[in-house]
């Protein structure tokens, strides 16, 4: 399937958006994470707006695309893209990580609908999102299951065993993609625990890989389609993304994972999304 | 009264008593450790810089071991660490560390009896807006089921500077929970402490409150307005879980014939059941054991959750209140 260019403009416009509702958020909730979300805010909006299978209208519907949110600190762009698509009201982003919202600091599946499970703590979801995968396959289900992984999980044993898992059962009904921002809390992934090469990593572990750019949603859009056509293995595609992409000072920085912006980094941050990062001169225009 | 022996913070009572997080003490204590003990050495989960470890590690580079997000790893690393002399010190978020890896730290950690110290920080609903998933409040309860461990759950960041430091001293597992928001500081250098000895922070002969960890400043508060109202409390900071200190809590439970536990944690296997394991069985006393009910945190503001759970000095005096009720019932 050919994308229009029509078609990619509105959802980079979208994609746009969705980053500005991260930066409102999280100024407003006053601490959560900035540079995966901005980072996987393309991904995001190909998988609502192009690539999942969901009625927003019926979170609970049986023949939905189950999408299982491994790393769930990246949370801020999950709620304002599921808002975007018309899972809730905008209005209601600004009550994040806030007593008594359904927007929890880290997903919890029993406060929103929509949600297929809670993580937070790392390395859990792609075991879950397996079991899904399994259990679909043995009931000979049309819908699939897409696992969103960070690379710092990569670091956590129980990924490795839930790769092994798909490999022996040939999970090809299970999409997982790994945010390749190369950064974690302490540092650079490399050198907090080096995971090059990745790929043949995954590879050896019977897996089908895919490696793409995080923010092409032509390639991105593909990568899930090709996923698809692959009849005897779990696909794996690894995102090559820039974490905090969008907002200039905040891009490629391992500093910026788990603070929000204070009202005056907001203000710039806001503005450069508005312009495209100066591509558009003025806000208004 | 408060006990002059214990030597608190004059400030205590006042309105701009410090505050500082507990687990900014484990850091500090960490530096002053490093130098006295060459055999320390500390392992590090990916978070650095707010389990306070960063200090450590650029002091001493070659003692300091970053494991990336894997908890299991940490731990058995750190029990392979003691098998071969050194006393590690591993450090993570409580819900992941003793959460997580809580089978490896039982068998490959107490069961093999290694000086491993486990260093839970974040620990209580006080962690705030990251939510359930970040607030340990099973932690006590995990780690006190597990023979030779130690647990310990200080008051403020003194007190978990100075359990830092005695922790290398005993060659045995220990636990050490840790608070991620500002905690105030009640304790002072003067401040008796010794693994395993209950303090008696304030006098009383009506009723005894016995408390851990953050909660040791509101049951004080409590005892506070409670003497105002001719209520005669005692309160102990009980730091040390286990082994609990079953002299002095027998004692109370003797002296004042009711009392209640506040702790930052499940109302089932934390401190108020090791207290109501003793009391029930060499003297039973009423008790009220004030906790978490049996159920998850959720976002939101440190404060705005303790109201929310119960954990407040008014809740703490209506516990005191219905102890006291049932005390003169039996009599
Ligand atoms: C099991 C577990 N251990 C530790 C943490 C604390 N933690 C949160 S995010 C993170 C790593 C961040 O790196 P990555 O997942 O790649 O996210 P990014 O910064 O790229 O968004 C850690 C260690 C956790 N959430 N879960
Ligand atoms: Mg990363």
């Amino acid at each position: 399937m050919s994308l229009t260019a029509q078609k990619i403009k509105e959802l980079e416009e979208t994609a746009d958006l969705i980053r500005q509702d991260i930066i409102s958020m999280l100024l407003e909730a006053g601490s959560g994470h900035s540079a995966g979300p901005l980072g996987m805010a393309d991904i995001f909006t190909a998988l609502y707006f192009q690539i999942l299978q969901v009625d927003p209208k019926k979170p609970e519907w049986e023949e939905r695309d189950r999408l299982v949110l491994s790393n769930g600190h990246i949370c801020p762009v999950l709620y304002a893209t599921m808002a975007r698509v018309g899972y809730f009201p905008l209005s209601e982003l600004k009550t994040l990580r806030k007593l008594g919202s359904r927007l929890q600091g880290h997903p919890h599946r029993g406060s929103l609908p929509g949600l297929e499970t809670t993580s937070g703590p790392l390395g859990s979801g792609l075991s879950q999102a397996c079991g899904m995968a399994l259990a679909g396959l043995r009931d000979g289900v049309k819908w699939r299951v897409v696992c969103l992984l960070s690379d710092a999980e990569q670091d956590c044993g129980n990924t490795w065993e839930a790769a092994l898992f798909a490999g022996k059962y040939k999970l090809h009904n299970l999409t997982a993609l790994i945010d390749r921002n190369n950064i974690q809390i302490d540092g650079f992934t490399e050198d907090i625990m080096p995971l090059e090469p990745l790929k043949e990593k995954y590879e050896a572990f019977g897996w089908h890989v895919l490696e793409i750019d995080g923010h092409n949603f032509e390639a991105i859009i593909s990568a899930f389609e090709e996923a698809k056509t692959i009849f005897e293995k779990p696909t794996l595609i690894i995102a090559h993304t820039i974490p905090g992409k969008g907002v200039d000072f905040m891009e490629g920085k391992f500093e910026w994972h788990g603070k929000p912006p204070n009202q005056e980094e907001a203000k710039k941050a806001l503005h450069e999304l508005r312009t495209l990062q100066g591509k558009i001169r003025s806000e208004h225009q | 009264m408060l006990n002059d022996q214990a030597f608190l913070n004059a400030k205590l009572f006042e309105k701009d008593l410090e505050q500082v997080p507990s687990r900014d003490g484990f850091g500090e204590g960490l530096l002053i450790l490093g130098e006295e003990n060459p055999q320390v050495v500390v392992l590090c989960a990916d978070l650095s810089e707010s389990t306070r470890v960063q200090a450590f590690a650029e002091k001493y580079p070659e003692r300091f071991v970053e494991m990336g997000v894997a908890e299991q790893n940490l731990a058995s690393v750190g029990s392979g660490m003691a098998a071969a002399g050194k006393i590690p010190y591993i450090t993570s978020y409580a819900t992941f560390s003793p959460g997580r890896n809580w089978e490896q730290i039982r068998t490959t950690i107490c069961y093999n009896n290694q000086p491993v110290k486990v260093i839970g920080s974040h620990a209580g609903i006080s962690v705030g807006p990251d939510g359930a998933t970040h607030q340990a409040i099973e932690d006590l309860a995990l780690m006190r089921v597990l023979p030779e461990m130690v647990v310990i759950s200080p008051a403020d960041s003194l007190e978990a500077q100075k359990a830092t430091i005695e922790m290398a001293k005993i060659n045995k597992p220990c636990y050490l929970r840790l608070s991620r928001e500002k905690v105030p500081l009640i304790t002072t250098e003067k401040t008796p402490f010794k693994i395993g000895q209950a303090e008696i922070y304030f006098e009383g002969k009506d009723v005894t409150i016995i408390a851990t960890g953050q909660m040791v400043y509101k049951a004080l508060l409590a005892a506070k307005e409670l003497k105002e109202q001719g209520i005669s409390v005692r309160v102990i900071n009980c730091h040390t879980i286990k082994p609990l200190d079953t002299k002095t809590i027998l004692k109370a439970a003797e002296e004042t014939g009711a009392l209640v536990t506040v702790e930052e944690h499940q109302v089932f296997g934390g401190l108020g059941s090791a207290v109501s394991e003793q009391i029930s069985q060499k003297f039973p006393v009423p008790l009220k054991i004030i906790g978490i009910e049996d159920r998850f945190g959720e976002s939101g503001k440190p404060e705005e959750l303790l109201e929310k759970f119960g954990l407040t000095v008014q809740n703490i005096i209506h516990g005191v209140v219905t102890v006291l009720r049932m005390k003169s019932r039996l009599r």
